[in-house]
């Protein structure tokens, strides 16, 4: 037996709940998979944050 | 009865389909397909999820546009037929609601775009949902019946996004793109509010068949698609284009000049005799000129590997 009985208002809102939730978990993957290929393919890291930093400058000749 | 009964929402739970249908998915595949376009066809490369990430978060801004414009526009939708059915009117998503998700995603695509790609294509897509909530929707559509002329342009900027994803600037190809469409968006609209001519009369739209009659509209559309056409023609002299867009294109304008011209040559009596017959084709035509010209476009970096298809 349950502990209690499921409100009306869970009942109307399940398949809004549930497609939320499967839209949060793909913004997850999203996120994560984004942070995989930045890192994977050598990309900048620091580039948005306010200070310019000297080595993130590309030098002649390197 | 009271007056607030008249606009009070229907009981009932919005369900998701609903919050999503704010978004204007229609409009949405069309950002997505020019976007996509303006980011194959540019030089350079860029990863694959990358470019996902970029359309979608194209396609989000796009959306969280057209939930703030629903919100804006909910008193004249519950006027116009054509509009009844949406979200806001229908009583099926507050006001408010389609506010929050419309500034919340406006906030969440920029933010990501320029996270995932740079800051320029984030810039723009900011400015693009800017122009459309506030200079289009707030400003120019019950002010004036340049509405749709100067509008044109928040529907105008995705391909040029798509372009700066990969490439991070702007350029001739990227402007000329977005000539097209800005150029396309007047006769296109003009088309379907000739045959749609109660609707915007009864929600006091200034469209230019309201306040400065059909017969000019029709000269207008005409002027127009003159103008259109060695824009979407001149594209295919530039790098991005190829022989074959540039027989497409030649093509799609000379038929599309054609119906501007059977409609400039028609009066009010004969379009209603025939039920505005050849409006009615002609506003089907320019989704299809629309669709062609983005396609077409894409011939040449599909045939780039064999050695074919540019000039």
């Amino acid at each position: 037996m349950a502990f209690s009985k499921d409100h009306e208002l869970h009942t109307r809102r399940f398949g809004r709940n549930v497609s939320l939730a499967v839209v949060l978990v793909a913004l997850i993957g999203i996120v994560f998979g984004l942070t995989v290929v930045k890192v994977t393919t050598g990309q900048p890291l620091e580039g948005f944050d306010h200070v310019a930093r000297p080595h993130m400058i590309p030098q002649e000749g390197n | 009865m009271s007056d607030t009964s008249i606009n009070k929402p229907e009981t009932g739970e919005a369900q998701f389909s609903d919050f999503f249908a704010l978004l204007k998915p229609r409009v949405m595949s069309l950002v997505i397909f020019t976007a996509l376009v303006g980011l194959l066809v540019a030089p350079g490369s860029i990863h694959p999820f990358i470019a996902f990430c970029g359309i979608l978060f194209v396609a989000i801004g796009a959306g969280a546009s057209g939930a703030l414009n629903m919100w804006w526009d909910a008193d004249i939708d519950r006027i116009m037929r054509r509009t009844q059915k949406r979200p806001i009117p229908a009583g099926k998503v507050t006001p408010n609601d389609a506010l929050a998700v419309g500034l919340a995603l406006s906030g969440f695509s920029v933010v990501l775009l320029w996270l995932a790609t740079n800051a320029l294509a984030a810039g723009l897509l900011a400015f693009t949902i800017f122009f459309y909530a506030v200079v289009y929707s707030m400003w120019l559509k019950r002010s004036t019946p340049q509405n749709i002329v100067i509008g044109g342009a928040a529907g105008a900027f995705p391909p040029m996004i798509g372009w700066a994803i990969v490439t991070g600037d702007v350029s001739l190809e990227s402007v000329l793109m977005f000539a097209i469409i800005f150029m396309w968006t007047p006769p296109h609209f003009w088309a379907l509010a000739l045959f749609m001519k109660s609707d915007y009369d009864d929600a006091g739209v200034p469209m230019l068949t309201v306040t400065h009659g059909r017969r000019t509209t029709r000269n207008h559309l005409l002027v127009y698609t003159l103008l259109l056409a060695p824009v979407a023609v001149g594209l295919g002299f530039t790098a991005i284009a190829g022989p074959i867009y540039l027989t497409i294109a030649i093509a799609l304008n000379a038929w599309f000049i054609k119906g501007a011209f059977e409609i400039w040559r028609r009066d009010e009596a004969q379009a209603e005799a025939d039920h505005y017959k050849t409006e009615k084709a002609f506003f089907k035509f320019s989704l299809l000129y629309l669709f062609l010209h983005f396609g077409a476009l894409l011939v040449k970096p599909a045939l780039a590997p064999f050695g074919m298809g540019g000039w």
